[in-house]
């Protein structure tokens, strides 16, 4: 019960308190935000079991931490030194430095970390360790989990992202409207990576992978609820995560299996995030600049009406047509020929699939196994058996062995 | 890969002219497959625009007409740069274009590399 309350309330405050003193001391003295809290935290789990949980935990941990951020203050002279003209020009003594907890400031502090973790010079794999660490709370270990990895290289990931942002002095602050227009992309770009991470993420941990896109969701609703980032690609780009997360229970089987999406039970999607999705597709539609997210929630839109009809894959296919003039990539190019295929029929499906000329991706041969099946059975199982030998993840294997089983019979 | 630039010019100012306006809403489906074909294939280097049909002309002596270019039949209707391994390739992907057979036509330039 304590444990459970504790795990809880360091998810969802440790971030929030730590936000807040970055914003107050700077990114150099990002670990002194992270022992004063771990600190908090501490103290709790020792106070606690003593004396019992205190009638309001999340007020507790506010006050500890900020009185042990005055104690620390008053205490080391370095920090004194070194931190405080940094931080005088907040407060006019260091004394009477405040730990600003209010609603308000954890949100503008966890925007301004937002904008200071996102950050292109750091790699991506880096950002994604780090936000998951100081935006969404995730332990060390939690981490190595969803990456199939251990901790020690998520250490390492973390802190040269952190040595990053030292080098390059990365402000903490309230982005300007100029620094949103120029960073916001960049953002978007790693919250999507984390939602796809979760998503997409070849662990068996569905519970730790919910969480991964249930953050990423989050972390995108601030930058909504904030006047000055709630723009239309923003709103699309939850719309987008909102659809796909409508399918995340009905698209693994009880042994963690994929489903394909044709064979998946509709009545197990989602409709309150299909809901969701189509008010912050809604809301997306404003402004006169379409982007990438505008497009793939329009298509991911679509996918929430199962039924087979030439105006679903219609507008499926113009929509990839549309994704693809603005961006590249092989995975779009793949599934715009899967839509023309439904539109325009295998046969003109397959010549526009071989000038794509992605021979060494396993989904290229298991799409061109899909259009051949019933043309050229044939063709079909040497392409799905190709697939299989460029296929590298269990579950990919899994489904592709599948599809030559069928030939089987 | 080179780069080639494919012009679009049809018939934009006879009364009878063909692809007509009905002929070229039809096409804006199939004109959209086409250019999305391009861009699958990473060969797309710079999309079409939708060019504005009133159009100056611009002569010696500061001379300025009216309309587009209208002492031949054909106008520029559209233009964007693709990506190709030599002529064969970028002719191959202009057939494509959808308007052919209401006798518009493609002219296919090729970028001189720069050294």
């Amino acid at each position: 019960m304590e444990d459970q309350l504790l795990h809880n309330l360091f998810r969802t405050e440790y971030r929030k308190i730590v936000s807040v003193l970055c914003y107050l001391f700077g990114i150099k003295h990002i670990e002194i935000a992270e022992d004063i809290v771990s600190d908090t935290f501490l103290a709790a789990t020792e106070t606690w079991s003593l004396k019992g949980i205190p009638e309001n935990p999340t007020a507790w941990l506010y006050t500890v931490a900020k009185n042990k951020t005055k104690n620390y203050l008053k205490r080391d002279a370095f920090f004194d030194q070194k931190l405080s003209p940094e931080v005088k020009y907040a407060s006019e003594k260091s004394e009477e430095l405040v730990v600003d907890l209010s609603a308000k400031n954890i949100s503008d502090s966890q925007l301004a970390m937002i904008f200071a973790v996102c950050n292109p010079n750091i790699s991506a794999e880096s950002q994604i360790a780090l936000a998951l660490n100081l935006l969404c709370g995730f332990g060390i270990q939690e981490i190595a989990d969803a990456f199939l990895t251990n901790k020690e290289v998520i250490y390492k990931r973390i802190n040269r992202a952190k040595e990053k942002l030292k080098a390059e002095n990365i402000k903490i602050e309230q982005p300007t409207i100029a620094e949103i227009n120029e960073r916001l992309e960049p953002v978007l770009t790693t919250l999507y990576l984390l939602f796809s991470e979760g998503y997409y993420s070849t662990s068996q941990n569905t519970i730790l992978r919910k969480d991964l896109c249930a953050e990423a969701m989050r972390l995108t609703f601030l930058l909504i609820e904030n006047k000055t980032t709630n723009r239309p690609s923003v709103n699309a780009l939850l719309s987008l995560m909102s659809f796909h997360s409508s399918r995340f229970d009905a698209r693994t089987n009880e042994n963690g299996e994929t489903i394909l999406y044709e064979d998946q039970d509709e009545t197990r999607w989602n409709q309150d995030l299909i809901f969701q999705g189509a008010h912050f597709l809604n809301q997306a539609s404003t402004g006169n600049s379409v982007t990438k997210y505008h497009l793939e929630a329009g298509i991911a839109y679509w996918h929430t009406q199962k039924e087979d009809t030439l105006e679903k894959w219609d507008n499926i296919l113009q929509l990839y047509n549309s994704l693809l003039i603005l961006e590249y990539s092989p995975i779009a190019a793949l599934n715009r020929t899967f839509a023309l295929a439904k539109v325009h029929g295998k046969q003109q499906a397959i010549q526009e699939a071989e000038k794509l000329q992605l021979t060494d991706n396993h989904f290229y041969h298991s799409l061109l196994g899909h259009l051949h099946t019933g043309l050229d059975n044939k063709k079909a199982l040497a392409h799905f058996q190709n697939a299989l030998k460029l296929a590298i993840s269990e579950a990919d294997k899994t489904t592709i062995a599948k599809s030559i089983d069928r030939f089987k019979v | 890969m080179n780069e080639f630039v494919l012009i679009i010019r049809r018939d934009m100012v006879s009364k009878d002219a063909v692809p007509s306006p009905e002929q070229m809403q039809a096409a804006i489906k199939p004109f959209q497959d086409w250019i999305g074909g391009i861009a699958a294939q990473n060969k797309l280097v710079s999309p079409p625009k939708r060019w504005d049909a009133d159009g100056r002309v611009v002569k010696q002596d500061n001379l300025v007409t009216n309309g587009p270019y209208a002492e031949i039949k054909e106008s520029v209707g559209g233009l964007f740069l693709i990506r190709a391994k030599d002529y064969d390739e970028a002719v191959e992907i202009a057939k494509g274009c959808p308007i052919l057979k209401w006798g518009a036509t493609v002219e296919v330039r090729m970028a001189i590399p720069t050294e």
